[in-house]
């Protein structure tokens, strides 16, 4: 009965209806509502973004009026340069090394600041405090800490007679520091996703589980890691997100150095683009790195919300 | 976890303080190199026994921080307020008109969003050369803008489609209320708890950016604070204690805030961390 009468109503008075719709359609679309925010970002961002496809296929030095197109030369260039494989070596370091380590200490704060202990709160707020500075900032703050010269690290090897070690100089260290730093900062956000998650999994859980007799580290196995899935997405997209675009914290903490041993995609290519005049060559690592970005962080995404979906 | 006895409270209790002690370490290694003495090489970890606090003046006058926090603020005000303008404005038709054209925007919004601003650095700079722009506190607000827009409108058009009863804006219509009427009037003020969450991230990543005010922001009289910092610290690498102390005060205006505002602070940046 009902689609009979859902039928025949449209028929009876097509024409009306159309003109109706149209009209509608027309007044509400609002589209004046949202043009200056369309046109913003078009202008600032997709237009440079498809711009950056074009110069990518040219040489021009960043300042001249001409250039000329050279093809596929810049990217081919690219795979052969040496260079650009130890940047993206690093840049891989900085995306997966901080994304393991913030989701690692992240959930350790959380069970730990999830419990009613004393200094709960105090903690929380001394370890999300970072998340407020700038990037930048805060590598200078632990420059203050690491500087080889003055440092506070070497003043305490100094104090126990140990020889003084120069941290941000050696390539085979400063990596790693940058990482620390960069998960020093963050890992407030993490813990904070990590607690709103287990504040979120009802007790009755765990006191079903306790009369079953389950020892916490099962209880753990079996109920929070996988009531927790979503956080994990979450905390594992934008922390390799963040990592990969690193660029601040290694601009105040070892400039790139020694030679190019630190420096991430970012940093490579404000390099050549400033100080090499290699606009062409750079506008290709931008396309290289957007590509990296969009397919490590989408890759996460698919593989992490898989996981939930079996969990 | 009331059953939990009394040693392991305790014992985790100690743990906090651990965890604790270990992030402050680095401010407290801050603030004693801020406040030490020109020739006062002591260990960093001893408190110093005269406190330099001239060292504060000095870093202000030679950073110029004075005209590089005002530009700052101009900059993140200004930007933040063009946000909340203009992003709830476009958040309105595309949370409530449905049509093909508003989901076409819509998706144009969200895919803009994964694009990393940096890779994108060479042609941006092209294009703000080309347009005259180079060393304007205008294009800072511009790139901020533009590059926040898109998570404002992610946020207010969520929150516009769930919260807000379309009921009202029908009521007002029918009153006569023009459309821009009825959104200042009626939908804007219900959207309080977004417009506080995109305050506080514009506020936060505004004020410490660094990536744009560094390529766009190098003439001395428009620098802003990131950009007047690192270059304080170039010139001035072996005297630790002024950059120090150049740095706390860089970072107090923020850090106040925080304290002060600390659980809108945590909410707020939680909605935008998926920008990251």
């Amino acid at each position: 009965m009902i689609g009979v009468e859902t039928k025949r109503q449209p028929i009876a008075d097509s024409s009306v209806e159309v003109k109706r719709t149209r009209k509608t359609r027309q007044e509400s679309s609002l589209w004046w509502m949202y043009l200056p925010a369309l046109a913003a970002v078009c202008f600032f961002i997709l237009y440079p973004f498809l711009n950056g496809f074009k110069i990518s296929f040219t040489n021009w030095n960043g300042f001249s009026q001409t250039y000329d197109y050279v093809g596929f030369s810049q990217y081919t260039r690219m795979l052969k340069d040496p260079d650009t494989w130890l940047v993206v070596k690093n840049t891989l370091l900085y995306g997966i090394g901080s994304t393991v380590l913030q989701n690692v200490m992240g959930l350790g704060y959380a069970l730990l600041l999830n419990q009613s202990i004393r200094l709960r709160n105090f903690t929380r707020t001394v370890v999300y405090l970072p998340v407020i500075i700038s990037p930048l900032i805060m590598g200078y703050i632990f420059y203050f800490f690491f500087a080889f010269q003055g440092g506070a690290l070497n003043d305490l090897l100094v104090f126990f007679g140990l020889e003084k070690i120069n941290a941000l100089g050696d390539p085979k260290v400063n990596i790693w520091l940058i990482v620390f730093v960069n998960t020093f900062q963050f890992v407030g956000i993490a813990m904070i996703i990590y607690l709103a998650g287990l504040q979120s999994i009802s007790k009755d859980y765990y006191e079903a589980a306790q009369i079953d007799g389950a020892s916490s580290f099962q209880q753990f196995k079996n109920i929070t890691l996988p009531m927790l899935m979503p956080s994990i997405t979450i905390n594992m997209v934008i922390n390799i997100i963040g990592g990969l675009k690193l660029f601040d914290v290694i601009v105040s903490l070892t400039g790139g150095g020694p030679g190019y041993a630190s420096q991430s995609m970012s940093t490579f290519m404000y390099d050549l683009y400033f100080n090499r005049q290699d606009a062409g060559y750079a506008a290709t690592q931008g396309v290289f790195m957007a590509i990296i970005i969009l397919v490590l962080s989408l890759a996460a995404l698919v593989y992490f919300k898989r996981k939930e979906i079996e969990a | 976890m009331d059953y939990m006895d009394k040693k392991k409270k305790w014992l985790l209790s100690g743990v906090a303080l651990l965890v604790a002690a270990f992030h402050l370490i680095p401010f407290y290694i801050l603030i004693t190199t801020a406040l030490k003495a020109r020739g006062d090489f002591s260990s960093k970890w001893i408190f110093p026994k005269v406190l330099a606090f001239e060292n504060f003046a000095e870093a202000w006058e030679m950073a110029s921080l004075g005209n590089a926090l005002s530009n700052t603020t101009i900059i993140t005000f200004v930007s933040a307020l063009l946000l909340i303008v203009f992003g709830s404005m476009a958040a309105y038709p595309l949370a409530r008109r449905q049509t093909k054209l508003n989901k076409i925007v819509f998706m144009v919004f969200i895919a803009v969003m994964v694009i990393p601003p940096l890779t994108a650095l060479v042609p941006l700079y092209k294009l703000v050369v080309d347009i005259g722009m180079m060393n304007t506190l205008e294009i800072a607000i511009l790139n901020n803008v533009a590059s926040f827009l898109p998570l404002t409108i992610f946020l207010y058009s969520g929150f516009i489609r769930s919260t807000i009863p379309k009921e009202l804006e029908e009521a007002a219509k029918i009153d006569g209320a023009s459309t821009l009427g009825i959104f200042f009037r009626i939908v804007f003020p219900l959207l309080k708890p977004v417009t506080a969450s995109i305050l506080i991230i514009s506020c936060v990543f505004i004020w410490n950016d660094y990536q744009f005010a560094i390529f766009f922001l190098q003439a001395e009289e428009v620098k802003t604070i990131t950009v007047a910092l690192a270059g304080f610290f170039g010139e001035n690498a072996n005297r630790m204690n002024l950059v120090a102390a150049a740095a706390i005060m860089a970072v107090l205006p923020m850090a106040v805030l925080f304290l002060l505002l600390q659980k809108h602070f945590v909410k707020g940046l939680a909605s935008g961390s998926v920008k990251g």
